[in-house]
């Protein structure tokens, strides 16, 4: 047997009221729009579903990583063996990035689902990211929100399986983006919903179910991807969707996440299905994936995850219109006061890999502590803390380990796009300590002795590239 | 300890300049100042100095030095040792001394930061991908840990540590009001302090010292030819340095109460200098008051205050001044600022002073004296780095038979 064997998702812990956005630019907003932070993009959102996802797996077992986003941080350079770096996926993992379109979730599944079939991978870990930037006061700008996916496929323990997909392709540009935009285009909306999404996600289900000798009746939820709630609603009211069969899109309280819609709306399908159940796919970009799901008795077992449901818990209401556009870097900002800071080294940035993607610290095999060898020049310790053996380590990983706060201060000097920048030295549960920037967190939250978790972050950027190391976040569940 | 500098060298003359934003004077300017102040304080011409030990954070070798004092074809080191440089120059300039190699040398520090359109230092980092994840730390970070633990560690509530810190500011500027060579020459009332804008949680500004340009120089020469020249010459009682291996953010045993390597290098230099309670035997002290909470965690470490009491020494005035053991007698870093490579130079120029009486050589005319009575033995220390990790001097120096 092949198919899902777990899954998790990642929605960023800010949510800016639509409100707060009319206040700026008039008209009325209803709702609110998840917003990824100011050092968040897809590779760090697909690290935080995927670690989500993993909770209790271990991550050497999963043999490729397909990363699905529009929003890629480079037009060269794998954003998918970043993120399985940092997963600590394994070197030899076939991993790829499914870009370009909305519907790259949806493909990624098919292929994953598809090589575990064929036998040529073991496991396959599928996430999907997306952040869309819209203009400000335009549509786009209320509509568009932020979040991840994650899907493990493998053969043990199945949860969900593929009984069968139909895809549509066909080249109907009522969304788009060129190289250089920063935004997303719009042919006139009336086209793209009498021509395309009125049509072609309905055809690609149809074809699904009678390839498969199904009905809309046998399908417990229908997952129905859609760029707004009436175009959405106009679509399910055509294609005779029950109310109880139609899943959350998520429109209204996450906003339009693009590629990673279809994948968060599965998961929060997933989260209350019940064995047996059948579960409907349809994702819309460029042509539609269609996909039917079957749900097995394992399902109970791998829903010990934040998910959707959790993560749509976990949240801190932004209040602020100008903070939201200082971290898109949408409005100019005075210099700061401070001297540039030096490029980053992509060679040492290189050979300090296994610290700087995955967290790995070593432990000592002569004395047993974990240690995290944080310096300025290298991070590969050679003379144990403790008892002063040479070279006698094994590896030993921080990023999954929660933490302790022994000391920490909030910077206002050094600037950034987020003032003021918490700095926490943390304890890790186990041993081992490190100094770390504390992200997602109030001022006046902040204690010693406070429990944080570890969440992957971009650093700096430099030279067009940028780096990625981890910072703490408060442990909130 | 198989050696002790201990009365093995003497200081014959120092010098100093005026302290601050000193868009008037390039770093040559300061050196030559400062070095021309110790050679007349000396009595002796720089064709006399033998050697010289360069102490400068910005510069590089001792051509920095050899340049503007055109000094022909001496020995020069140029000594870096972060917030230690100075101290370190002079130390080693001791040890060239007391080696019995030269008899006349000089120790000059200097750093000219004003030029370098910012308020603050860098981020100090040189590129490479630990820099990049310790990304744009600044030092006021890393001090402000300090007071986040020793507030939480000794329940002080926030309104109390600050109370607490902000009375170490003010006391030195109520002392660096005295001093025309301080940057800084304002009294600074203590509710404009605690309520100052933050730069890093829990430290305002007024818990942080400037930078500032500056340069300050000791002739250094032996016992003998010192006695032989001068009446009251300045005796090294001890000097030492603790370079810690950067323990506070790897170690969980470090505590972010205390710096181990002012512990370490304290208690080294007591031994040297044989004190055995430096709460009574020390006259006073220059310490490294980068941030405020810095030098309250200093007085712990260097015993001045039991574990944990600092701040009932604080609030009663035992530094002060008029107190029982006063610290920045000059006004400290939180008044002259900090050009790294001069301000261990500079906290011994005061030491200096006060030991032979001449501390109001520099007192700002229609303030009371800033002269103590009858000191024995000033301490000055240095921290440099942050508290995770530093490299530390303690040095002692003192009059004849202390």
């Amino acid at each position: 047997m092949a198919g899902i064997v777990s899954y998790g998702a990642y929605v960023p812990y800010y949510r800016l009221p639509r409100a707060v956005i009319a206040d700026m630019w008039g008209g009325r907003g209803r709702g609110e729009k998840a917003v990824a932070g100011f050092d968040e993009d897809p590779i760090t959102m697909s690290v935080a579903a995927g670690l989500d996802c993993l909770k209790g797996i271990d991550p050497r077992t999963v043999d490729a990583l397909f990363l699905a986003t529009t929003c890629s941080p480079y037009k060269e350079r794998q954003n998918a063996t970043i993120a399985a770096t940092a997963l600590d996926i394994k070197r030899n993992a076939r991993n790829a990035d499914f870009a370009n379109c909305l519907r790259a979730g949806t493909s990624a599944l098919m292929s994953a689902d598809d090589a575990i079939k064929a036998g040529s991978l073991g496991q396959v870990l599928v996430t999907a990211a997306d952040m869309r930037l819209g203009g400000a006061a335009g549509e786009d700008e209320q509509a568009f929100g932020d979040g991840a996916a994650a899907i493990l496929f493998g053969h043990d323990n199945v949860a969900v399986e593929i009984e069968g997909s139909y895809t549509i392709s066909e080249d109907l540009a009522d969304y788009w983006r060129a190289q250089d935009d920063t935004f997303v285009r719009h042919w006139e909306d009336r086209f793209g919903r009498e021509e395309g999404y009125m049509k072609i996600p309905q055809e690609a289900a149809n074809g699904v179910l009678k390839k498969l000798g199904l009905e809309l009746k046998d399908i417990a939820k229908v997952c129905l991807t859609g760029a707004n709630a009436r175009t959405h609603a106009a679509l399910c009211r055509k294609m005779k969707l029950t109310p109880e069969q139609t899943q959350d899109t998520y429109l209204d309280n996450i906003g339009n996440t693009g590629t990673a819609q279809s994948l968060m709306m599965l998961v929060g399908a997933l989260e209350e299905a019940k064995p047996g159940d059948r579960i409907l796919l349809i994702s819309w970009g460029n042509g539609s994936d269609a996909i039917v799901f079957k749900v097995t008795d394992q399902i109970e077992n791998i829903k010990n995850k934040r998910g959707i449901k959790g993560h749509l818990q976990i949240k801190k209401i932004l209040n602020s219109y100008g903070r939201y556009l200082r971290w898109r870097e949408m409005v100019s900002m005075a210099p700061p006061a401070r001297p540039p800071a030096g490029a980053a080294s992509m060679s040492a940035q290189w050979r300090e890999h296994a610290t700087a993607l995955p967290l790995y610290g070593v432990k000592c095999k002569k004395c047993g502590t974990p240690q995290l060898y944080l310096s300025h020049s290298s991070t590969r310790a050679h003379v144990c803390l403790e008892c002063h053996a040479k070279d006698e380590f094994e590896p030993y990983r921080f990023a999954d380990k929660q933490g302790t706060v022994t000391s920490f201060s909030h910077d206002f000097l050094a600037g950034g796009i987020d003032p003021p920048t918490t700095a926490a030295v943390i304890d890790f549960d186990g041993g081992g300590r490190g100094q770390f920037n504390m992200v997602d967190r109030e001022q006046d939250e902040c204690k010693v002795g406070m429990k944080v978790e570890m969440t992957f972050r971009k650093m700096r950027y430099t030279l067009g590239a940028h780096t990625y190391f981890w910072k703490c976040k408060p442990v909130r569940d | 300890m198989p050696g002790s500098i201990r009365d093995r060298v003497a200081i014959l003359g120092m010098g100093c300049t005026r302290f601050g934003e000193r868009w008037d004077a390039s770093a040559a300017d300061l050196l030559v100042d400062s070095a021309y102040k110790a050679f007349e304080d000396a009595g002796i011409g720089p064709e006399e100095i033998q050697a010289a030990w360069l102490g400068t954070t910005t510069g590089s070798t001792g051509m920095v030095l050899s340049e503007p004092l055109r000094l022909p074809y001496l020995p020069i080191t140029r000594c870096e040792n972060a917030c230690a440089t100075a101290s370190d120059a002079f130390r080693n300039a001791c040890y060239a001394v007391a080696a019995g190699i030269y008899d006349m040398v000089l120790a000059i520090g200097v750093d000219k930061f004003k030029d370098s359109g910012i308020s603050g230092l860098g981020d100090g980092g040189s590129p490479g991908p630990s820099h990049a994840m310790v990304a744009e730390s600044t030092p006021p970070r890393q001090f402000a840990m300090l007071a986040t633990t020793y507030f939480n560690r000794y329940g002080l509530s926030y309104e109390e540590g600050k109370h607490m810190i902000g009375r170490v500011s003010w006391k030195s500027h109520q002392n660096g009001v005295r001093n025309k060579n301080a940057h800084f020459q304002q009294p600074v009332d203590l509710d404009t302090i605690i309520n100052a804008p933050m730069v890093a949680w829990p430290l305002g500004l007024y818990d942080c010292c400037g930078v500032s340009d500056g340069s300050a120089a000791a002739i250094i020469t032996t016992p003998e030819i010192a006695k032989a020249r001068k009446k009251d010459p300045v005796f090294v009682k001890a000097l030492q340095i603790a370079m810690a291996p950067r323990d506070g953010n790897f170690n969980t045993n470090f505590d972010f109460l205390h710096v181990e390597a002012t512990v370490r290098a304290a208690e080294r230099a007591y031994e040297e200098a044989g004190i055995k309670n430096p709460r009574e035997e020390i006259s006073m002290a220059e310490v490294h008051d980068c941030f405020s909470i810095t030098e309250a965690v200093t007085m712990e470490d260097l015993r001045f205050s039991p574990r944990g009491k600092v701040r009932d020494d604080i609030e009663n005035g035992f530094f002060d001044l008029d107190g029982k053991l006063p610290v920045q007698v000059d006004g400290g870093l939180k008044c002259f600022g900090h050009p790294i490579g001069a301000s261990g130079l500079r906290m011994l120029y005061e030491m200096y002073l006060q030991l032979q009486g001449r501390a109001d050589e520099l007192l700002n005319p229609g303030y009371p004296s800033r002269q103590l009575p009858n000191p024995k033995l000033g301490l000055t220390h240095n921290l440099g780095g942050s508290p995770d990790g530093c490299a530390i001097f303690v040095g002692i120096v003192g009059l004849e038979g202390a």
